[in-house]
């Protein structure tokens, strides 16, 4: 080929092109978090669930590595400030094998702080067991519970409406990767949807939207939806939960619940007819709830239900094998934004839950969260008292819990009870798992009380032998 | 014993014998556990209250006494004594520190104090339960001394035994009900018997510890005024019988002189120990004491009648002159106050029904009738003129002592419900020495062989045949007939400790504010709406609410509900009172202004037309409509009766039927049909069809009702803007 005088300039420019893409590749490089370049959403379908009071989000993520790309051990998710500041719990699990040999493997998900995501919004880490292969597909199903999501609009409502409540989110996915194709469906609890926004195509079928199905989203898309809707479910918020776990080497353990209840739905205003309430139950105060249920474990004995005034008779327990049931109901109906507080305690069998570990310590199986269904506690902090005289304990939590020691003073103490101080915000029903207390403990510090006991009533009985035996009296002398 | 020793071998023998207990021995082990028994008796059956219903604070006062002591635990003596209360009176507030007897709030705190100091750790509220019984069971303690003093151990034993389980002592003390009287009726008898027993060995030392009685007495409980009367008059009686002693007064002059510088350190007793016309009757006694020594005195120095004669006449012409002018200028400088009302009425059974309608309007403030004197005493009603008999026919300082006490106490049951419970130690007192001498005599008869001449100093009758006198030689079937009437006596206490206890668990063990009620399929249906309703007070109104309601429910509002309320239980000033009478009983209009005046947020009102509970607001409303028109007159009783009569239906008069508490009681009443086979808006309490079933408001709305519209609360709507 004759060199032609014009073919320099182009030579030159498409090295300086070069060069500038080989730059910009390198500059950008240092920013996206290794591994992740290559990862591709082919399918997306998230299905939230507004029929309760706390908002549930099914994700199912149909993740692919690109085939150019190096291995991938973790995949990102992307939440909305608003969302982390609601989010209770996030849930993992990888489909693997095929058809009817396909098993769940739940992942560890954690904060991530590996790359920073636009607009305030935080990272969380999906930690795949086996790393993803370049060119490989797998699929993730992702479950997380959103509190305090649902907002109550109009905001005070009188006894005879029935409760409305806004929902915000966005109709594609929030997601650091391109997604392909994508879908989102809202469930909602009845056919009265007062309003939701038109993210074309978007369809209705009763209680369901579906937005979607999208394609080709780029990363970090958003496009905000509000939905409008009738929710009349109780909006129970435990505003605060003390658990107390006093465990007793003599066979026993207590559980004292106090409970700080609010209803979190729209506020009542106006008047409160008990003629209504009572006559006109369907209608009337629809999204006011008078009886609440706890789910106790099997086996419980002394259960009580009162508050600081005293007992309250209104409550049933229902007992089998598996689960006690406690149903009661408070002093009067909970309307909007009316509050009451009460405690609940009960007993169980010691051996249910007390057990030693292999290595000659002694632990207790207990269960974390509230027992109360279908709640959200905004502040919940459970004590374990354990025996006087046990040493080095130390509680095990799947997940992230703050934790102290103090000391605590019951019937006959003298140095004092350790008690292990568990405290969580934001707590749902998906947390009540079990978690266990670990200490030391030495079985003569049992017989300590009622030895204190017996030695008291001797001393008392010897100096009555005693004052009958002398003669305090001081003429006595003199007459005799 | 003996039985068995014989049976087994010789060597055991002397062992047997050592461990084998002498007479005296056996007496004090059977006389100690006895006392043990009647202890935890006393204790026990105070506890119905609490196995029926729960461990709670019972009817009205007792919830103003938990909550002060709750402060007093939370916050320490110092502050509790300077507390001024703002959440009651509103808007003038209560000096609490300086207006209450704080002897029970101290008592309990101690309580509590001691069981955390050894370890226990108790609530405050479960102390307070059980201060009552805890006390009732050391006023067997200190009755059994009692009777031991006056009369022997045997007395003693019995009167423990009777005090225990006496209905009208139990109607105040059962658990729950944390009241002044609780601890007072201890404190009281407690002085008493130290009083008695310094008068007896004439010892400075019981003299003191019984001014120490009377300080805590004081301390405890207003009813300290019946000691302080009691006592003197009682010197009085021995002076004029001329049983004058040295012992009596070395007693009385210690006695007097420290226990009123003790009285005077109770803020709210203060100087009134000099300075009021109902403690004037002590030391007038004390002075006259003071002379009489003094004459003694001269009269044994002079050692000459006629002499001895002259010197009286001046000193008392003196002495009753200088006596009178002193009390003359005091009570008409000021000096010394005048009786109190509820003096007069103590005196004067009708003056607070012509004078003072808020102490006429509580029903424990009315003359009692026979049949609660009969329920509360049972066989002690009979017994209590046999041992007066007994008494008499022994005359000692002490039994005169218990005698002018059972008198007079008696007198005053019979003037007002509530002093029953004063009346009730001496009642049993006096029944013991009546049932433990009958009781004595009879065995003593049973024992001695019918065959045997000698004359038996004992009286062999029965308690209701003791006028019989004694007899000096034996009668034809006098042991069998000894038997009989032991078997009789026997079967009558028996009665009586039945019926106590069927009294105890039926009528006294209802804390008041829990109503329980048989269901139609003879289950047991619970009333918690008082409850349901302060409770709701304490969590959805805002702090700073002011409630109004009639003052029965002043304490249980702020104790249960935290809220300010404008008049309590604590009556004391009657005019603010009435202004909630007038606001109760005027047109919704002149009534809003009122409350407006009064910074009102809620009305609070009970209501049983639902259940048929029958205490409620309506049968209440004429002493609403009485106090409130004795302060304001434009509130005149004919215009609510209709002919002189009370009535709620069509026939009623219009302001009755249009005023506020027919207004807030009946809102929305006239919808509701509350009987099958009545028309809608049927009373049950009244058993009557309401007259206005279109009741409209204007200026409040209704809040808050129970679930069975025991307890309704209205809330005052904010003034109209002025557009």
């Amino acid at each position: 080929m004759a060199p032609s005088l014009h073919s320099l300039p182009t030579t030159v420019f498409l090295l300086i092109l070069a060069v500038a893409v080989a730059s910009a590749a390198a500059a950008a490089s240092p920013s996206s978090p290794p591994g992740e370049d290559g990862i591709r959403v082919v399918a997306a379908e998230k299905r939230i669930d507004l029929t309760g009071p706390i908002v549930k989000v099914f994700l199912t993520l149909k993740v692919q590595n690109a085939a150019s790309a190096s291995e991938a051990s973790y995949v990102l998710l992307a939440f909305t400030p608003t969302e982390v500041q609601h989010l209770a719990i996030v849930k993992a699990t990888r489909a693997e094998g095929k058809r009817k040999k396909k098993t769940y493997v739940p992942l560890p998900v954690e904060p991530s702080h590996l790359a920073d995501a636009p607009n305030g919004a935080s990272l969380y880490a999906i930690l795949l067991s086996t790393p993803l292969k370049p060119a490989e597909t797998t699929t993730l199903e992702l479950f997380y519970v959103l509190t305090h999501s649902l907002e109550p609009f109009p905001a005070e409502i009188t006894q005879s409406e029935s409760q409305l409540v806004y929902y915000r989110d966005s109709a594609v996915i929030l997601s650091p990767y391109h997604v392909l194709e994508q879908a989102t469906y809202i469930k909602m609890p009845s056919n009265r949807v007062e309003s939701f926004t038109r993210v074309d195509p978007t369809s209705r079928s009763g209680p369901e939207v579906k937005y979607g199905t999208y394609s080709n989203q780029l990363p970090n898309s958003y496009l905000p939806i509000l939905v409008h809707f009738e929710n009349n479910h109780p909006f129970a918020v435990v505003e605060e939960l003390v658990r107390k776990v006093e465990i007793s080497h003599w066979g026993n353990v207590q559980i004292t619940e106090q409970y700080k209840l609010r209803h979190g739905g729209a506020r009542h205003k106006g008047v409160f007819s008990r003629l209504e309430y009572q006559s006109r139950q369907s209608i009337s105060g629809a999204s006011s709830f008078k009886n609440l249920l706890a789910r106790l474990p099997p086996r419980v004995h002394s259960v009580y239900y009162r508050d600081e005034i005293g007992n309250i008779s209104s409550s049933h327990l229902r007992s089998d094998s598996y689960k006690s049931e406690l149903e009661f109901e408070p002093r009067y109906p909970l309307f909007g934004g009316w509050h009451c507080t009460f405690t609940i305690g009960y007993g169980m069998p010691l051996q249910d839950f007390l057990f030693q570990a292999d290595d000659g310590r002694r632990y207790a199986n207990l269960t974390f969260g509230c027992p109360l269904l279908d709640t959200v506690v905004d502040d919940l902090t459970i004590k374990v008292v354990l025996p006087e005289g046990s040493k080095s304990p130390e509680a095990v939590v799947p997940f992230l819990t703050e934790q102290h020691l103090e000391t605590s003073y019951s019937y006959l103490d003298v140095v004092g009870r350790t008690t292990v101080v568990i405290k969580k915000k934001n707590v749902v029903g998906e947390h009540n798992v079990p978690f266990q207390v670990y200490y030391e403990f030495n079985p003569m510090f049992m017989l300590a009380e009622p030895l204190m006991l017996i030695s008291a009533l001797l001393f008392l009985f010897v100096t009555c032998i005693a004052y009958l035996h002398m003669d305090l009296s001081i003429g006595k002398s003199q007459a005799s | 014993m003996a039985a068995a020793s014989a049976a087994t071998t010789s060597a055991l023998e002397p062992l047997l014998r050592s461990l084998r207990l002498k007479t005296k021995q056996q007496e004090l082990l059977l006389r100690v556990s006895a006392l043990a028994l009647i202890y935890v008796l006393a204790f026990a059956v105070r506890l119905f209250s609490v196995l029926r219903y729960e461990s709670m604070i019972h009817e009205f006062d007792p919830y103003f006494n938990y909550r002060t002591t709750l402060y007093l635990t939370e916050h320490g003596y110092g502050e509790f004594w300077n507390w001024f209360d703002s959440e009651s009176w509103y808007p003038l507030g209560r000096v609490v520190g300086g207006t209450l007897f704080p002897g029970l709030m101290v008592t309990a705190a101690l309580l509590h104090r001691l069981l955390h100091a050894l370890s226990l750790a108790v609530h405050i509220r479960e102390v307070c339960v059980l201060t009552a019984p805890f006390f009732a069971a050391n006023t067997t303690l200190v009755a059994y001394a009692f009777g031991r003093e006056i009369w022997d151990s045997g007395a003693g034993l019995v009167a423990a035994a009777l005090i225990a389980v006496c209905p009208g002592y139990i109607s105040r003390s059962v658990a729950g009900s944390y009241d002044n009287e609780g601890v007072a009726i201890f404190a009281l008898l407690l002085t008493f018997y130290l009083f008695v027993r310094a008068v007896n060995t004439g010892s400075l030392a019981w003299a003191l510890a019984s001014a120490f009685g009377y300080f805590y007495m004081v301390s405890a409980w207003g009813g300290y005024v019946f000691i302080i009367n009691l006592l003197p008059l009682y010197v009085l009686v021995l002076l004029v019988t001329g049983r004058y002693s040295q012992r009596l007064y070395v007693a009385y002059n210690c006695m007097y002189i420290l226990g009123m510088l003790l009285g005077m350190q109770i803020r709210f007793v203060g100087f009134q120990h000099v300075q009021s016309g109902e403690h004037m009757a002590a030391m007038g006694v004390f002075f006259l004491l003071q002379v009489f020594f003094f004459l003694d005195w001269v009269k044994y120095m002079l050692n000459d009648v006629k002499l001895f004669k002259s010197f009286l006449r001046i000193t008392l012409t003196c002495v009753i002159t200088v006596g009178t002018l002193a009390l003359g200028i005091g009570t008409a400088s000021g000096y010394i106050s005048p009786w109190t009302g509820r003096f007069y009425s103590l005196l004067d059974p009708t003056y607070a029904k012509d004078h003072i309608p808020i102490i006429a309007s509580v029903s424990e403030h009315q003359p009692t009738a026979w049949s609660s004197f009969m329920f509360d005493f049972h066989i002690l009603l009979f017994l209590f003129p046999a041992g007066l008999y007994f008494c008499f026919k022994r005359l000692s300082d002490a039994t005169i002592f218990i005698v002018m006490y059972g008198l007079t106490s008696m007198y005053f049951a019979g003037v007002m419900v509530r002093l029953i419970l004063v009346a009730a130690p001496a009642v049993c007192l006096i029944s013991a020495i009546a049932v433990s001498a009958t009781m004595k005599n009879l065995t003593t008869l049973i024992r001695t062989k019918s065959k045997s001449p000698q004359t038996t100093s004992g009286k062999a009758t029965g308690s209701k045949a003791a006028a019989k006198g004694a007899v000096d030689q034996p009668l034809p079937f006098q042991h069998n007939v000894a038997i009989a009437l032991l078997l009789g006596a026997f079967y009558l206490l028996s009665r009586y400790a039945i019926h106590c206890t069927w009294v105890t668990s039926e009528a006294y063990s209802s804390p008041s504010i829990v109503l329980s009620a048989r269901g139609h399929n003879g289950g047991r249906v619970i009333f918690d709406d008082y409850r349901e309703a302060y409770y709701w007070l304490r969590q959805n109104t805002p702090t700073d609410a002011k409630i109004m309601s009639w003052w029965d429910y002043g304490y249980q509002i702020t104790a249960m509900g935290n809220r300010t309320v404008i008049v309590d239980n604590n009556t004391w000033n009657n005019t603010h009172i009435a202004t909630v009478g007038r606001a109760m009983s005027s047109y919704e209009d002149e009534a809003y202004e009122i409350m407006q005046s009064l910074d009102v947020n809620y009305v609070l009102v009970v209501f049983g037309g639902v259940t048929g509970y029958s205490s409620d607001d309506i049968n209440k409303f004429l002493w609403m409509v009485r106090i409130g028109g004795g302060v304001f007159p434009v509130i005149k009783e004919p215009d609510y009766l209709v002919n002189g009569e009370y009535r709620v239906d069509k026939g009623a008069s219009h302001k009755m039927l249009n005023c506020l508490m027919y207004k807030l009681c009946y809102y929305r009443f006239g919808e509701l049909t509350t009987e099958y086979g009545k028309p809608p808006g049927y009373d049950r309490v009244r058993g009557v069809e309401i007259g206005n079933k279109d009741v409209k408001l204007e200026y409040l709305e209704e809040a808050f009702t129970t679930s069975n519209w025991i307890v309704r609360i209205y809330k005052v709507k904010p003034p109209k803007n002025r557009s």
